[in-house]
């Protein structure tokens, strides 16, 4: 099986600082990687070099087979953090979806391009917000109009950075089931960074700890055991359930 | 008012300000959406310096003035893309310099103060028929960026991190709308002055803003209120004997307020 993102000792510096050293993984496609580290640890770095807003000093890395660096525009689905988006910009979601439709901010909006927005929304059941102005959005809301313009030109790999972040439950909720659809219904590659352990625990098949370098990589039930995640994060965590094959706390 | 068309003076001003009002109105938007500002501030009196320097160096000041301005727009852009400092920072170092080099400028030779008051405040009287043409030019290139430029600055305008990822030449983007922002500003200080230069960008923009539900919707809206302010400010200036610039601001402000009342109660 292809690999949807494979890393060769990838190694960022930011000013001065090494923030990732020697990353080194191979996640097959159709899977599900969670990310996960303490604060500082690399984690959106790695997907924003993924993403291609970061250039890697040392290593390399393929997404689907392509270098990283020479990927078409569309291939790859982002989710920026949706907290830290502009909530004021008058825009719709109209707007949002027919923007990453066509590179570009939209002008005039034919009917032709609002089927295409309302069909795209559609996907994750969000139709209804169509003509809705993104300040008027909750943030659960604004997660599911990213969801569905990144999903909508079906790209092989879908990155979202803490998804959960400016999100309550249920929009998290909704969220897990939305991707856990994309990936079964359209093979589609999903990597997230998450402080979320129990999304990394129910809906992540791969998990990839870091602090500055790769502490484990692997499917969830090797890579998220205690020893695994005391590495991480020195700490293991009183309200944490207990990792699939590891050890209660 | 048929009076006040026949002096070619006024006909002038009347066609140069209702295209600078359309110009800096359409290149406002993006100075508001992005908490720009200040930048205005700094090109303007950017535009100061090199004023200063034409008029020392005994040409027109406006042809030093544009590569002047557009080398400081591009400084600050590449200090904010290069350094760890913050935007408005760049803005703030780049502004004083240029005042200095104004100040320095029009120190050196006796005589030229005079003419500097004329770009401080903007005349009526001084627009030429050359700064006419150069501004219905700049209104052709603002035009022309429509079918494509707009929306890729709205784009980065609104997430520019999204508008990297999809490859989009965000950094290249940028400096074309630095160096087009400089040009309507300094084609624009004759007729509003560059102490108000910051008001001519921002003010038809912020006033879209509070009555529109989109970015296209706030683009013409800034435009008209830009190009209707002018109009109105520089016949009501002409009537009542008063400054061109300050007139045109005072009405924009004046709408502005009027806008923020209604949209509060709507």
């Amino acid at each position: 099986m292809t690999d949807a993102v494979r890393t060769e000792h990838l190694r960022v510096t930011l000013g001065d600082r090494d923030v990732l050293q020697d990353i080194t993984f191979r996640l097959p496609a159709g899977s599900m990687l969670a990310i996960l580290g303490p604060n500082g640890s690399g984690k959106s770095t790695l997907l924003r070099t993924l993403v291609g807003l970061v250039k890697p000093s040392a290593g390399s890395y393929r997404i689907m087979g392509r270098d990283g660096n020479d990927l078409p525009r569309g291939s790859i689905g982002y989710v920026p953090q949706i907290k830290s988006l502009d909530r004021i910009f008058p825009a719709r979601a109209i707007d949002l979806v027919l923007t990453a439709d066509r590179g570009r901010w939209p002008g005039r909006i034919s009917k032709t391009d609002r089927d295409v927005a309302e069909a795209a929304l559609d996907q994750v059941g969000a139709r209804h917000l169509v003509d809705r102005p993104i300040g008027a959005l909750s943030g659960g809301e604004l997660q599911r109009i990213y969801l569905a313009r990144a999903a909508m030109r079906d790209p092989g790999l879908l990155l979202l950075d803490e998804p959960e972040a400016g999100v309550d439950a249920v929009g998290t909720a909704d969220l897990h089931a939305q991707l856990d659809r994309f990936r079964s219904s359209h093979g589609t590659t999903v990597v997230l960074v998450t402080h979320d352990w129990d999304a990394a625990q129910y809906h992540a098949t791969h998990v990839l700890l870091l602090r500055g370098r790769q502490i484990a990589f692997g499917p969830t039930e090797e890579a998220f055991g205690e020893e695994q995640l005391r590495r991480a994060f020195g700490h293991v965590g009183h309200a944490h359930a207990a990792p699939r094959g590891g050890t209660a706390t | 008012m048929m009076d006040l068309l026949s002096h070619p003076f006024m006909q002038r001003a009347l066609a140069g300000g209702v295209l600078v009002g359309m110009l800096a109105s359409y290149f406002g938007v993006f100075v508001v959406q992005r908490r720009m500002s200040f930048l205005g501030a700094g090109l303007s009196h950017a535009a100061f310096g090199g004023v200063a320097l034409g008029l020392l160096l005994g040409t027109e000041p406006l042809v030093v003035a544009v590569p002047f301005t557009v080398m400081v727009s591009l400084g600050i852009n590449w200090v904010r893309r290069h350094t760890r400092l913050a935007g408005d920072t760049a803005v703030g170092v780049f502004f004083a310099v240029s005042v200095a080099l104004g100040l320095v400028f029009l120190s050196i030779r006796r005589g030229i103060t005079v003419d500097a008051f004329t770009y401080l405040f903007g005349s009526v009287l001084s627009v030429s028929p050359t700064d006419v043409l150069l501004a219905g030019a700049m209104l052709a290139v603002g035009l022309a960026t429509l079918p494509r430029l707009w929306g890729r600055w709205a784009y980065a305008s609104f997430d520019e991190e999204s508008a990297r990822a999809e490859r989009l030449p965000v950094d290249r983007d940028d400096y074309v709308l630095f160096t087009l922002l400089a040009v309507t500003i300094v084609v624009s200080v004759k007729v509003v002055g560059i102490i108000l230069m910051t008001a001519f960008l921002v003010i038809p923009a912020a006033s879209a803003r509070l009555v529109s539900p989109t970015f296209r919707h706030m683009t013409v809206r800034a435009v008209i209120i830009g190009a209707v302010s002018s109009l109105a400010g520089l016949v009501v200036s002409y009537l009542i004997d008063i400054p061109s610039g300050a007139t045109i601001v005072l009405l924009q402000a004046a709408l502005f307020f009027g806008l923020v009342f209604v949209s509060r109660r709507a």
